[in-house]
């Protein structure tokens, strides 16, 4: 009887956690599906077409999405690897309450702060602008890119920095030799991270990148409300493939001895 | 390196303050701009003229709110402790497994798409009654929409239970085994066991995971646009209304406030139990 109980459970389980993604992907491979019919009356590619199709609205916003993710994660780390270096190897004065700055951003609710945001950036005229969305999408990554990264730094062998420091290498050529290869994998991590929280970013660009910038979970969101169904559900098809693919492999990137040292 | 002397002594804050000049343009001043707008009259001047309007328009909003996330968040850690408690103590290897493969599905999906893929299961015509009618759990004329306040819920649940699940299964995972051995072998049940001695031992994981969903619950405006738009709503979709309809940045800064008071005093009662414990 215990295995009878245990299957329900499961099964129910499995249901509530894959039903909506099941339904998600009826949608994105249904071309008819209407009231009574449970499952859709005919299924095809039509809608992929639509929304694949060359300079379409979700091509153009594809590509906007990317390069905000390219260029947020190039200007995280360029922000993250020295301030990591930082924070794991150096003196620093406050060391935790500047490692608590960096969580600030995640631990107010943000979108009474993005409205201000998008007020002071109109006078800078950075509303509508890709770099605003950027600039918005930088910060809310810094403290995956910082945290990380500092574990990162952390986690290196300090015998094999002293070794290379005796063997006559500058601290730069240290650094640059031993440390960042060795603190690499957990620096990726770090990278993904910040690339999947600007893929998916709605409420900063909701008030910062409108009406110009585009990124695809507004066009998601704008054709969902539409009731464009069989579009929301392949652009939410495409955002969701990044975040599954992560989270199936997260534990390659982040490893024990860098999950260990997060915000310590 | 930790030692390079007076010398380098410079070197540290320097390499830290790009980033940090960062969080402070883009972060703390505009929050500072939000709390005094919060405060100022159109013309200038001190007032709580906002608040006034804020509950005057959205009292109803504020604790329709409240209710949400509260319900959620206690879903949430009931969920997790369950998931968690399972991990550790379960018994069928397959069944350990087969948890441990299935609940972290929505980790990394994004509220937009977590939101997408619910109006579509929740609605009236949708894969959830679908299922039910075709079990014959239901007739077809019994199905109701859970589109509503029940819909918020079970998206915020879906979406944020494998976050806290993971920490706090982490959390569980590295507890001594000796006391839980222990416990076993003089015949306490399992759920005794979660109960009385795991979920005791990993309170603090858990009360973090859950106060950093409370606060991403507080300023998702996704979920509630598209799982339910109507009124009463969350207060994340009347900042957008009074920003987007009006350009009436004063009464949108005070809700805005309201959801920091709320979020600060969650945190504070967190704080006060971590004092009172040894």
């Amino acid at each position: 009887m215990i295995w009878l109980g245990r299957g329900i459970a499961l099964g129910l389980l499995a249901f509530i956690v894959l039903g909506p993604l099941a339904n998600l992907a009826l949608w994105a491979a249904a071309e008819q599906w209407y009231f009574p019919h449970k499952l859709p009356l005919t299924y095809g590619t039509k809608f992929w077409a639509q929304v694949f199709k060359p300079r379409g609205d979700a091509l153009v916003s594809l590509m906007t999405s990317i390069w905000i993710a390219l260029a947020t994660v190039g200007a995280c780390l360029a922000l993250a690897i020295p301030a990591g270096y930082a924070l794991a190897r150096l003196k620093l004065p406050w060391r935790s309450a500047i490692l608590l700055a960096f969580l600030m951003p995640q631990a107010f609710p943000s979108l009474a702060v993005y409205i201000n945001v998008a007020r002071i950036f109109y006078e800078f005229r950075l509303n509508g602008t890709m770099l605003g969305v950027i600039l918005v999408h930088t910060v809310h990554g810094l403290v995956f890119a910082v945290w990380i990264t500092a574990a990162a730094f952390a986690a290196v062998d300090r015998e094999l920095e002293l070794a290379a420091r005796n063997l006559g290498g500058s601290a730069l050529r240290t650094f640059l030799t031993v440390s960042l290869p060795l603190a690499a994998p957990g620096i990726m991590a770090s990278a993904i991270f910040v690339f999947l929280e600007s893929l998916d970013e709605f409420t900063g660009t909701f008030f910062v990148g409108v009406p110009d910038v585009i990124t695809l979970p507004l066009l998601m969101f704008t054709a969902s409300i539409a009731g464009n169904y069989q579009i929301a559900a392949i652009t939410a098809l495409v955002l969701l493939v990044p975040s599954v693919v992560f989270m199936l492999f997260i534990e390659r990137f982040l490893k024990a001895d860098v999950l260990s040292k997060i915000g310590a | 390196m930790r030692d390079s002397g007076p010398h380098f002594s410079l070197l540290g804050p320097l390499l830290v303050a790009p980033a940090l000049a960062m969080v402070l343009a883009l972060f703390v001043y505009p929050l500072g701009y939000s709390l005094v707008t919060a405060f100022e009259a159109k013309g200038g001047g001190f007032t709580l003229g906002n608040f006034a309007k804020a509950f005057e328009f959205y009292s109803v909003d504020i604790g329709f709110t409240l209710v949400i996330i509260g319900l959620s968040t206690l879903l949430i850690a009931l969920a997790s402790i369950a998931i968690g408690g399972y991990l550790v103590l379960g018994e069928n290897p397959r069944a350990v497994a087969l948890l441990r493969w299935l609940y972290r599905w929505p980790l990394f999906i994004p509220f937009v798409v977590a939101a997408q893929c619910m109006r579509s299961f929740l609605a009236k015509n949708g894969l959830m009654n679908n299922t039910f009618v075709a079990l014959g759990i239901l007739e077809i004329d019994q199905t109701t929409g859970l589109l509503d306040w029940r819909g918020i819920v079970i998206t915020f649940v879906w979406k944020q239970t494998p976050f806290v699940a993971l920490l706090v299964a982490g959390a569980m995972a590295s507890l001594d085994r000796s006391t839980i051995e222990a416990a076993r072998n003089l015949g306490a049940s399992r759920l005794r066991i979660l109960v009385e001695i795991v979920v005791p031992q990993v309170m603090p994981t858990l009360v973090v995971g859950l106060i950093l969903s409370f606060v991403t619950m507080m300023s998702v405006l996704s979920v509630p646009l598209m799982i339910s738009g109507e009124s009463p709503t969350m207060m994340t979709v009347d900042m957008a209304f009074r920003i987007n309809n009006y350009g009436d940045y004063g009464t949108a800064n005070a809700l805005g406030f309201i959801s920091y008071l709320l979020t600060a005093a969650c945190a504070w009662i967190y704080l006060k139990r971590a004092v009172r414990q040894p």
